[in-house]
C-alpha cells in the first residue's frame, strides 16, 4: 500500500513540474525545437534541473541498502547502442515535433481533457503495442531463420 | 501559471528531478513513463499496481490543474488535419519510444542522471530528429 500511496504521490510531483515548466503546452515543445525560427531555449533549463536534481537523489539512493517503500532497486542494465535504439529515438524525435507532446506531459493534458491529447495518447498507446507485436514477429522470424539454417 | 520563462523552467525541471529522483529512492524504479505506460496497459514486463498509482498521478493532476486554472491549459481549438497530425505523431511516438526503449524521461531524465552512454545517444538523436523535422516543415511552409 505505501508504494502505491507513494508513486501516486510521485505522479503527482511529476505532472506539477511539467506543469510549471511548460513542457505540457505543445506550442512550448514546438518553440523549443524551432533551431531556425523564433528559438525558445528554456527548455533547455527544464531538462539540465531536472537531470541534475535526479542524479543528487540517485547518489543518495545508491547510499540506501534498498528503497524506502518497496524492496530492491531495479536500476536499468542495458548499456548496448544499436540500430534499434537509432531507429526508435529518430521516430520519438519525429512524433514529438509533429504533435509538440512527448508521453509524460500527453497523460498530464489527457487529464485535463484537452482533445489533441486524448487523441495522442490513444494512438501513442496503439504504437506501443504494435511495436510489440513487430517486436514478437521479428523474433519468430529469426527464430526460423536459426532453426532453418 | 504556465509560463515558459526560465525560472518557471528551472522550478519545474527540479520538481520533475525531484519526482524521478523520488521514484528510485522510494520505489526502487527508473521514472521511465512511455515504459510504465506501455506494461501497465499490457506490455511485457512486471504489471505491478505501482504503474497505474503513478501514471494515475499524472493524469488526475491534470485534471484538477484545469480545474484550478481553467484557462491555462491550450486551446481545444483543432481542425481535421490536426488530428491526422495527432494520430501519425501518437503512433510514431508510442512505437518509436518502446523501440529505442525509452522517452524525455527514461531516457532525457533519468538516463543522463545515471551517464548512461545509451541514453545519451537516443536523447541527443531525438533531440536532433526533432529539431530537423520542425526546421523542415519550416521550410515546407509551417505545420
Amino acid at each position: 500500500m505505501a508504494a502505491i500511496i507513494s508513486a501516486m504521490l510521485l505522479g503527482a510531483f511529476f505532472a506539477v513540474g511539467l506543469l510549471i515548466s511548460g513542457m505540457t503546452d505543445p506550442a512550448n515543445i514546438k518553440g523549443f525545437l524551432d533551431i531556425t525560427g523564433n528559438w525558445r531555449p528554456q527548455l533547455m533549463a527544464v531538462l539540465g534541473a531536472g537531470v541534475v536534481v535526479t542524479w543528487v537523489v540517485y547518489a543518495f539512493a545508491r547510499r540506501q541498502s534498498r528503497p524506502m517503500v518497496e524492496s530492491v532497486f531495479h536500476w536499468p542494465a542495458a548499456t548496448h547502442i544499436d540500430g534499434p535504439l537509432l531507429i526508435g529515438a529518430a521516430l520519438f524525435g519525429t512524433g514529438w515535433a509533429l504533435a509538440g507532446y512527448c508521453p509524460g506531459p500527453a497523460l498530464v493534458a489527457m487529464g485535463s481533457l484537452t482533445p489533441m491529447a486524448i487523441v495522442f495518447v490513444l494512438a501513442m498507446m496503439g504504437g506501443s503495442l504494435a511495436h510489440q507485436a513487430f517486436a514478437r514477429h521479428r523474433e519468430a522470424a529469426a527464430k526460423t531463420i536459426v532453426s532453418e539454417g | 501559471m504556465i509560463d515558459s520563462s526560465w525560472w518557471y523552467s528551472l522550478a519545474g525541471g527540479a520538481l520533475i528531478g525531484l519526482a524521478s529522483g523520488g521514484l528510485m529512492l522510494l520505489n526502487g524504479r527508473i521514472a521511465g513513463i512511455s515504459g510504465v505506460l506501455h506494461i501497465a496497459i499490457g506490455g511485457k514486463g512486471s504489471r505491478e499496481e505501482w504503474r497505474w498509482a503513478f501514471l494515475a498521478g499524472l493524469v488526475l493532476t491534470g485534471t484538477i490543474a484545469q480545474l484550478v486554472f481553467p484557462n491555462a491549459i491550450s486551446t481545444s481549438r483543432f481542425t481535421p488535419k490536426d488530428v491526422v497530425v495527432t494520430v501519425v505523431a501518437g503512433l510514431l511516438v508510442g512505437f518509436g519510444t518502446r523501440m529505442g526503449g525509452g522517452c524525455t524521461s527514461g531516457h532525457g531524465i533519468c538516463g543522463l542522471a545515471r551517464f548512461s552512454p545509451r541514453s545519451l545517444v537516443a536523447v541527443l538523436v531525438f533531440l536532433g530528429t526533432g529539431m530537423l523535422v520542425t526546421a523542415i516543415m519550416r521550410m515546407m511552409g509551417g505545420m
